[in-house]
């Protein structure tokens, strides 16, 4: 995924926390913030995933107008499935599609409100396996790099995609 | 808040409920906050009747997320290097989480855990590792 500019902002963070029930004052109290080691607000673990939101043409977001987009209107699909972008993930999708089976971060240091990111992401290796539960599955790994306005490395992120043979069998 | 090695040993465990009777709700609030709008997680018409599943399921990144609240409670805030998952199983609405940090080394100034969320039924969902700072 390519992201030329991610600006972190505080309410953003703030709604990200709250989607994975965080509670933590540093990622909503500045006051708070300012009397922790970090010194400010700063954005949980998992935060880059929503780089997505500012990549132009992410896959997994309807376009201005819904045209083309995959789920339900007056009909269970509005669209025929197409591959995914994923976003860091590689992955993600549905049905016998994709799925994300890994992610990883490593933190040079953790993004915090005015910092403007960009991303940059690479392939990495692919490799399959037969699944007991969804046929045969294809992994695909992407290394995304997110870097600051001074060019410094913020966070590395690695993910794992997997496309299934047929959907994950429940039982 | 932050931890010191000297009051840390290998074995040494901390466990958090994550989410009790997971709400569709909180799906789509990942969704929105997430960017990822994958009709998986939010359309139950869409995934029932042409995606092949039972109902949504969670974005395995709100089970990485809800389970970095642990990681974060037990390191404290910003000491976070290293973060790491697989996802074992898919997580659905109705489902509550348990996550159990494990400590599995404390060495040059850094602990490594081990980090595991299950289900109600005792089905893992995540597993992974994790490297964070220690005084």
């Amino acid at each position: 995924m390519a992201v030329e500019q991610f600006a972190v902002e505080a309410s953003h963070i703030m709604m990200f926390a709250r989607a994975v029930g965080d509670g933590n004052p540093i990622y909503h109290d500045e006051e708070h913030a300012a009397n922790t080691e970090p010194g400010s607000i700063i954005a949980p673990p998992t935060f880059v995933q929503a780089s997505a939101q500012f990549d132009p043409d992410y896959g997994l977001r309807p376009k201005i107008g819904g045209e083309g987009w995959f789920g339900s209107g007056g009909k269970p699909t509005g669209a025929k499935p197409r591959p995914s972008s994923g976003g860091a993930s590689g992955g993600g999708g549905g049905g016998g599609g994709g799925l994300h089976a890994e992610q990883r971060y490593i933190y040079h240091r953790h993004p915090k409100p005015g910092d403007v990111l960009s991303a940059t992401g690479r392939p990495g290796k692919t490799w399959e396996k037969q699944g007991r539960r969804s046929g045969k599955l294809v992994f695909s790994e992407s290394v995304t790099e997110y870097r600051d306005q001074n060019g410094e490395l913020v966070v590395t992120a690695i993910g794992v995609g997997v496309r299934t043979e047929r959907p994950v069998d429940q039982k | 808040m932050a931890l010191r090695a000297s009051e840390l040993k290998v074995g040494d465990t901390f466990e958090e409920r994550l989410v009790e009777d997971l709400k569709r709700t909180q799906i789509v609030m990942y969704a929105g906050a997430s960017g990822d709008y994958n009709p998986v997680h939010t359309d139950e018409v869409f995934t029932t009747k042409v995606a092949g599943y039972p109902s949504v399921f969670a974005h395995g990144m709100l089970t990485m997320g809800m389970t970095g609240k642990l990681l974060t409670n037990v390191v404290g805030d910003g000491r976070l290097a290293e973060y790491g998952v697989r996802f074992t199983s898919q997580v659905f609405p109705g489902d509550t989480l348990e996550a159990k940090a494990t400590v599995t080394r404390v060495a040059d100034g850094m602990v490594e855990l081990d980090v595991s969320t299950v289900n109600q039924n005792g089905v893992e969902v995540l597993k992974g590792t994790a490297k964070a700072r220690v005084d």
